[in-house]
Formats: C-alpha cells, sequence, structure tokens
C-alpha cells in the first residue's frame, strides 16, 4: 500500500515525458530572452562576460544620432502604416461581416489575407522592382514607399480582430437605434462604433507592433539613409556587436511586450 | 401573385445594395493591397521573362535565360549544359532545413500544447500568453538572442570554457546546424498555437474509454490522441513550413555566407548578382513552391470536415 501510495495516481490526462519537455520547452523559449535584456545591463563591452551593473549601453543607445534618427523613423512609420491600415481594415471588416454569403467573398478574403500567404521576401522583391520603376519614372523620393508597403502588409493584422468582434456583436442596439428613428449614419456613429471600439484598438495595436517589427521587405523598400530600428539593427550585427544592440532590443522588446499584453487586455472576453 | 414578386424583387434590389455596400467598404483596403502586395507579383513574372540590364533592372526583350538559369548552367568555354549545382543545391538545403525546422517544432510543440491543453482552464492563459509574447516580438531581436547563445564567445561556449570542459570554443555558428536551432526557436510558437486550438477540444471520454479497454499509454497517444489532433498538426506544419521554406534574415544571420538559404540567393541576384531576372525567377520558383504547400493544406482540411460530416 505504501509502496502505492508514492505513486503519482493515475491520470488518464497524463502522458510521460510530456509534461518535462513542455517545461523544458518554455525554458529554452526565454532563456536566451532574457540573457539578451540581462547582458544589456552590462558594464563590459562583451556580451559574454557579466562585469558588473551598468546602463552605460542605454545611454550610448540614446546619445547615437544614428538610433535616434533610426527610432524616429520606424515609429513615424510604424504609427502612419497602423493608422491607415486599420481605417481600411474597419471599413473592409464593416462590407465583409453580418452580410449573406455573395459571390466574390471567398475572393476578398483571400486578398485581404494575401499577405500571410506569400513569402515576405518574394513580396519584398515585387516592391523593389515596382517601386524602381515608379521611383524613376516620377522622381518622388520619401517615405511613402514605405508607408504603402506597410499599410498593404498590415491590413490583415489589423482587419482579423476587428472582424471578430463585429461577428461578436449584439444586433439588437444598433436594430433599437434604427427603430428609434436614428439615421444609418447616427446608428454607426452613435452604437456600432463605440461597441467596435475595443477591436478597432487591437487591430491598430496589432498593426503598430508588426509594422514596428518588420525587416525583410523594409530592408527592400528602403531608400538609402531611410533605416528603421530593424534594419539598422540587422547592420550592425556584421560588425563587432556591443552590448548596445541589446539594449535597443531590449527597448523594442518591452514596447512590443506592453502593447501585446494591452491587446490581450482588451480582447480577452469578459468571464 | 402580383404583390408577391414585387415584394422578392424588394427583397432582390435590397440584397443587391448589401452586396453592393460590401465591395464599396472593401474598395479601399483591396485597392492599396492589389497596389502594394498581389499586383506586384505579377511584375515579378514579367520581369522573370526579361533580359537582366547590366547593373540591376532590366531590359524589355522576351529570354527564357533566367528560368533555364534557374536549373541548369552553361559551361563558358565549351558551352555544354549541366545542372545548376548551386542553385539546386540551395533549393535543396532550403526544403531539407524547413522540413527538419518542421519536424523539430512538432516534437517540441507537440508535448507543449498537450502540456498547455491539459492544465485548470484557469491556468491555461497564462500558459498561452507565455507562448503568444516571443511570437509578437521581432523575429530579428529573438534570431539575435540565438546568436548570442551560441556563437564562439556566446554563452554556451564560455560556459564550457570556464567549467574547463573544452579549451577551443565549438563552432556552432555559420552553419545549417545554426540555421535550424534558430528556426526552430522563431518559429515555436507558430506549432504550438494550432496545436493546443485542436487538442483544448480534444474529447477525454474518448481517452478513458481507451484506457478501460486496456489500450496502453503509446496506443492512446497514436490511435486517439494523434488521430483526433490531425488537423492542428497539419496546420502547424503549413505554418511553419512555409514562412521557414521562405526565410531571409535567420539564414543571414546564423548562417552567413556560405550556407544560403533561398531567400538569400533572391537576395543576392538583386544585390551583388545585378541579375534581376534570375531573382525574378528564383522568386516564383519559391512562390510556387508555397502555393502547391497551400493547396495541399486547403484539401486537407477539406477533406478532414468532408469526413466529419
Amino acid at each position: 500500500m505504501a509502496l502505492f501510495g508514492q505513486r503519482r495516481p493515475f491520470s488518464i490526462r497524463r502522458l510521460p515525458g510530456f509534461t518535462m519537455i513542455a517545461i523544458t520547452c518554455f525554458v529554452l523559449l526565454y532563456t536566451p530572452i532574457v540573457t539578451l535584456v540581462v547582458y544589456s545591463f552590462n558594464a563590459g563591452k562583451y556580451i559574454a562576460i557579466w562585469e558588473g551593473f551598468s546602463l552605460q549601453w542605454y545611454v550610448a543607445a540614446w546619445n547615437n544620432a544614428a538610433v535616434q534618427d533610426a527610432t524616429i523613423r520606424s515609429l513615424v512609420l510604424a504609427a502612419l502604416a497602423s493608422l491607415f491600415a486599420t481605417t481600411l481594415a474597419t471599413m473592409a471588416a464593416l462590407g465583409t461581416t453580418r452580410v449573406k454569403p455573395f459571390r466574390g467573398l471567398t475572393a476578398i478574403y483571400a486578398m485581404i489575407n494575401q499577405p500571410l500567404m506569400v513569402p515576405e521576401i518574394v513580396t519584398a522583391v515585387a516592391l523593389l522592382i515596382l517601386f524602381a520603376v515608379i521611383k524613376v519614372a516620377t522622381g518622388v523620393q520619401g517615405l511613402y514607399y514605405l508607408v504603402a508597403a506597410h499599410t498593404a502588409f498590415c491590413i490583415p493584422f489589423a482587419y482579423l480582430p476587428i472582424r471578430a468582434r463585429l461577428e461578436g456583436m449584439d444586433l439588437t442596439l444598433e436594430t433599437a437605434a434604427a427603430d428609434l428613428y436614428a439615421t444609418p449614419w447616427q446608428t454607426f456613429r452613435r452604437v456600432t462604433l463605440p461597441l467596435l471600439f475595443p477591436g478597432i484598438l487591437a487591430g491598430a495595436m496589432l498593426a503598430f507592433v508588426i509594422s514596428l517589427d518588420d525587416v525583410v521587405i523594409t530592408e527592400f523598400v528602403k531608400s538609402a539613409g531611410q533605416e528603421t530600428l530593424p534594419t539598422y539593427m540587422l547592420g550592425q550585427l556584421r560588425r563587432v556587436i556591443t552590448p548596445e544592440i541589446n539594449a535597443i532590443s531590449t527597448a523594442l522588446l518591452a514596447i512590443s511586450i506592453i502593447v501585446v499584453s494591452l491587446f490581450f487586455v482588451i480582447t480577452r472576453k469578459p468571464s | 401573385m402580383l404583390t408577391e414578386t414585387a415584394g422578392s424583387g424588394r427583397v432582390e434590389a435590397e440584397e443587391r445594395r448589401k452586396v453592393r455596400r460590401s465591395w464599396l467598404l472593401s474598395a479601399p483596403a483591396l485597392t492599396v493591397l492589389f497596389m502594394a502586395a498581389s499586383g506586384p507579383l505579377l511584375i515579378v513574372l514579367v520581369y522573370s521573362f526579361l533580359e537582366p540590364a547590366e547593373y540591376g533592372g532590366v531590359v524589355w526583350k522576351f529570354s527564357d535565360e533566367a528560368w533555364f538559369k534557374v536549373v541548369f548552367q552553361r559551361d563558358i568555354f565549351d558551352g555544354t549544359l549541366s545542372f545548376a549545382d548551386a542553385h539546386l543545391m540551395i533549393l535543396w538545403r532550403s526544403v531539407r532545413i524547413a522540413f527538419l525546422t518542421t519536424l523539430t517544432t512538432l516534437a517540441f510543440g507537440f508535448p507543449t500544447a498537450y502540456f498547455i491543453a491539459t492544465r485548470p482552464a484557469s491556468d491555461r492563459n497564462i500558459w498561452l500568453f507565455l507562448i503568444t509574447i516571443p511570437f509578437w516580438t521581432n523575429l530579428l531581436i529573438r534570431t539575435f538572442a540565438i546568436l548570442e547563445v551560441i556563437r564562439n564567445e556566446g554563452i554556451i561556449n564560455t560556459g564550457l570554457k570556464l567549467a574547463g570542459i573544452i579549451d577551443q570554443p565549438i563552432q556552432m555558428l555559420y552553419s545549417d546546424f545554426a540555421i535550424m536551432v534558430g528556426m526552430t526557436y522563431v518559429y515555436l510558437p507558430l506549432m504550438v498555437l494550432p496545436l493546443y486550438a485542436s487538442m483544448e477540444r480534444l474529447d477525454f471520454r474518448l481517452v478513458e474509454a481507451a484506457y478501460d479497454l486496456y489500450a496502453s499509454r503509446l496506443a492512446v497517444l497514436r490511435r486517439i490522441i494523434v488521430p483526433l489532433v490531425k488537423p492542428g498538426i497539419v496546420a502547424g506544419s503549413i505554418l511553419v513550413f512555409v514562412p521557414a521554406l521562405g526565410a531571409y534574415v535567420t539564414p543571414r544571420v546564423l548562417g552567413g555566407g556560405k550556407n544560403m538559404m533561398l531567400g538569400n540567393l533572391i537576395e543576392l541576384q538583386f544585390g551583388a548578382g545585378r541579375n534581376w531576372s534570375l531573382g525574378a525567377a528564383l522568386s516564383i520558383t519559391l512562390l510556387a513552391i508555397v502555393m502547391i504547400v497551400l493547396l495541399f493544406y486547403v484539401r486537407a482540411v477539406q477533406r478532414a470536415s468532408e469526413a466529419r460530416q
């Protein structure tokens, strides 16, 4: 009896070894990230030898003109792309939900989700060619190209949470508004939009993070002197790496984690 | 009789109006997507059939040379044909690495998803959140994190040296192994999430029934759990395989110049290689492989939903 008492009770859900692999998996998933963050506070200039706590690499990154420039560009780009993508995605979501399936609806879905299916490198190359032609033909330079490219691949990310929110929304309030002689615009402005707002906010946040993190398409589309933070980092990785890169990475990680955590709070279903 | 047709006519008109409204609302998004995502793919196709210009770009003259070069190479001296070993090797390496990455993410992801799905309902969201956080953080940063762990002056080598186990660092970086470790790391969440989605719906009464009928744990896993979560396995595999095949950042950072994958070969043609036509042809090749895999996936999903009915 004592012998059996020491054994774990038989559970139909348990499979031997699975828990250990899962825990290992979580540890392996977080070890590199934690290491990266820890060494951003290293006083020494090597990444693997700890020489004491210091914020010098954050100061160095903050005072680095190239980093400042890239940070501002990244933030402006992400804000613009997220604004445009969310506006377009909201309209598309209003158009494609709560309507009887019609011919062409599948085509619209496929078109909206297309950036998720085509390898990024192929889109990047395609945009490189297109924009090269346009630049030669019109002579227009500037951030427009990056904004257009980022807006396009952010649309599906903004669209998904907005559509999910719309599909879960109750129609009765809108019907009630219409019954009380609200015009369609008033109903939309005063009822639909406020109800939809958490979805729109969530979509905008995802679009912002996706734009902020993009490397491949930006690397191909950018003109000379249009580095964003990720493309700047990619260029630096070819040189001697100092913990300054860790500091920049940690800052970017922090932004992503904060935005994504807020996203989870917003989209969580009230239980 | 007359009023009835008039009524149905009005319903039809109302339907048509709604459909038109759907198209109008979707039009701006579709326009931007066509201009900056789908449309340019057509230009790539056109470019793959043109002659490359000397300093990048193309000459507007039809040529199938680029497609020819994807597979064959002509000897510069005697003009004999042979297979383009370099291209085929990179293509083969890309497929192999993407496939192995899919297998390793499955090996780690399956137990992890199962673990999350069998936690008490209140804990599941926390575990799931822990998986999702890396998924939404920068791929370049995660690749860089792996670089710091496995490079010669990295954590593993420094640790082993300090422990006196090795004198010389073990060269792990700039190899296919490094690319595989990095890609398994960055794409793991893409495997776990769809697997979890199908395991969450797993009916454990079936598992219990199997045990009652004296099935071993292995038999339960093989005959009950795996068949039931197969849609998740297929979806996860596709979600990992597709971006892994077209990967650019991870092989560039961890593979170095010699261990290229298809994405890097394409980049090379638009950069130092200055052969945009060949780059375009290689891009279409990559796109075609991805589309075939996705088509296979859609078929598998359809078959599964038909089987359920």
